[in-house]
């Protein structure tokens, strides 16, 4: 899968009036689910299917940052070999399927390892209804958690004034760690320890999250895909219903903000 | 009565048996139950269709032989053990209804404490002042388990109603659907963790 690994995703790839001519001359294809989709020089499976309105289930990737490609959600099958939608550039005459039961079923499993992984009690969180863990497990129709419980003894850092953060939901997409490295210039957050003792740390001298000159507009702020990271005084402020997926599915939620965001 | 066989069969037999449903709480805190009764008048058509076996709203104590099963709630103590094993033995399809028997729910949050330590806190603090301090011990009482455990790390569970509580329409599509031997299926809306 390394050969095949992008070290930077490139940014939006609208072109140029002069190079025009030139893109739509050099339009090559790639076939996602049986149906063609056009991709520009450099664009992960990810980005070309996104940017033709094409949904991949993904929840580690960003649009603005390069890919981590840890979630696997993202999974596809090109030219049947399995490999990340959101790492791997685009090649011309690539078959991709990832709309399949197969493939489906496997972005469920992953989904209910994520779930035993850490502590999720939904119910309980202020992220419910805006939490993209959450809303791939509607989409994807996962009723239960399936494996036994790892109940890890995760804490809650509460010690700055504005945002706490719940170790207990955090899944290690380093989505924080990017945001807070390559926009806010900050390098507060890191992952740290193997397997099931993997965590978040913060750069401070006393570990915590209040010794550090984080902020509540840091982009790292305001990135996290799930209830880990959470402005205070804010929280169930929308009524249930109103929420973001409440009555939409991420699929058309993911590929309309990316539309907004044009 | 006549010895006589008859070859007509009597209206009742000729309606197939009604289906049979079972429910109870386990560690939950009967929410999923109140949810149910909030498929409003729906409750008259489905008491029309089945009939309830052991369950709160019948005060029935024992699980006979059923069709469907419901749980609500997770495992916290040994009674718990014995009536989900009492209505697994009982029930063709056993369902796992709401949070709680699906992942231990909020009870769950203890099972990163020593439930020693959690008795003692709950029991014996002083600071929450209650009267004659000490852990209940009285045979009556069902111990707790070491930890809350979802329903299907106890028995083998048929299917999986998510939500806390589902709502009354994911109940009565989910129900309904079994009842009438159909396989269950949530529209997106009505999946919800919370
Ligand atoms: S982070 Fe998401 S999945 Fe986890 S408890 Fe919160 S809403 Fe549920
Ligand atoms: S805190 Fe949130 S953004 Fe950071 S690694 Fe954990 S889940 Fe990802
Ligand atoms: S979105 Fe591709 S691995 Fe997470």
């Amino acid at each position: 899968m390394t050969n095949e690994s992008v070290a930077k995703a490139p940014k939006s790839t609208a072109p140029s009036a002069p190079g025009e001519a030139l893109q739509a001359r050099e339009t090559r294809l790639f076939s996602l689910d049986g149906k063609p989709v056009a991709f520009t020089s450099g664009q992960t499976i990810l980005e070309a299917a996104t940017a033709a309105g094409r949904y991949i289930p993904h929840l580690c990737a960003h649009p603005d940052f390069p890919p981590h490609s840890s979630c696997k959600l993202c999974v596809v099958k090109a030219n049947g070999r399995y490999l990340s939608a959101c790492s791997t550039r685009a090649r011309e005459g690539l078959e991709v399927e990832s709309n399949t039961p197969e493939l489906n079923g496997r972005r469920r499993t992953l989904l209910q390892m994520i779930f035993v992984e850490g502590n999720h009690y939904c119910p309980g969180c202020e992220k419910s209804g805006f939490c993209d863990l959450q809303a791939l497990a509607y989409q994807l129709e996962m009723q239960n958690p399936h494996f036994s419980h790892f109940w890890p003894d995760r804490t809650v850092d509460a010690s700055h004034p504005d945002v706490f953060i719940d170790f207990n939901r955090c899944i290690f997409c380093e989505l924080c760690v990017r945001a807070s490295r390559d926009v806010d210039g900050k390098h507060i957050f890191a992952l740290t320890g193997r397997g099931i003792k993997k965590h978040l740390c913060i750069n401070s001298r006393t570990g915590k999250l209040g010794d550090t000159d984080f902020s509540a507009a840091d982009r790292a702020a305001n990135i996290c895909p799930v209830g880990a990271i959470l402005k205070k005084h804010v929280g169930f402020s929308t009524p249930i219903g109103k929420r973001t997926y409440d009555a939409t599915p991420i699929s058309v939620v993911s590929l309309a903000s990316l539309e907004a965001s044009k | 009565m006549s010895t006589e066989i008859s070859h007509h069969k009597t209206l009742s037999e000729s309606i197939p048996r009604k289906p049979r449903i079972a429910t109870t709480s386990l560690c939950g805190c009967f929410g999923c139950h109140m949810s149910l009764l909030d498929i409003d008048e729906r409750i008259l058509q489905l008491a029309e269709i089945v009939d309830f076996d052991r369950s709160p709203i019948t005060d029935i104590k024992h699980c006979g032989p059923c069709d469907v099963g419901l749980i609500e709630g997770g495992v916290c103590n040994a009674e718990n053990v014995h009536v989900l094993r009492e209505f697994r033995a009982n029930c063709k399809t056993l369902v796992a209804l709401g949070a709680c028997a699906i992942n231990g729910g909020l009870p769950a949050a203890r099972n990163t404490i020593d439930v020693g330590e959690c008795l003692a806190e709950a029991y014996c603090t002083p600071a929450i002042a209650i009267e004659n301090p000490g852990i209940p011990n009285d045979r009556e009482l069902p111990l707790l388990l070491d930890k809350v455990r979802p329903v299907n790390e106890i028995v083998r569970i048929d299917y999986f109603l998510p939500g806390c509580p589902p709502s009354g329409d994911a109940i009565w599509q989910f129900v309904s659907a079994l009842v009438t031997r159909r396989i269950p299926r949530l529209s997106y809306a009505l999946i919800k963790y919370d």
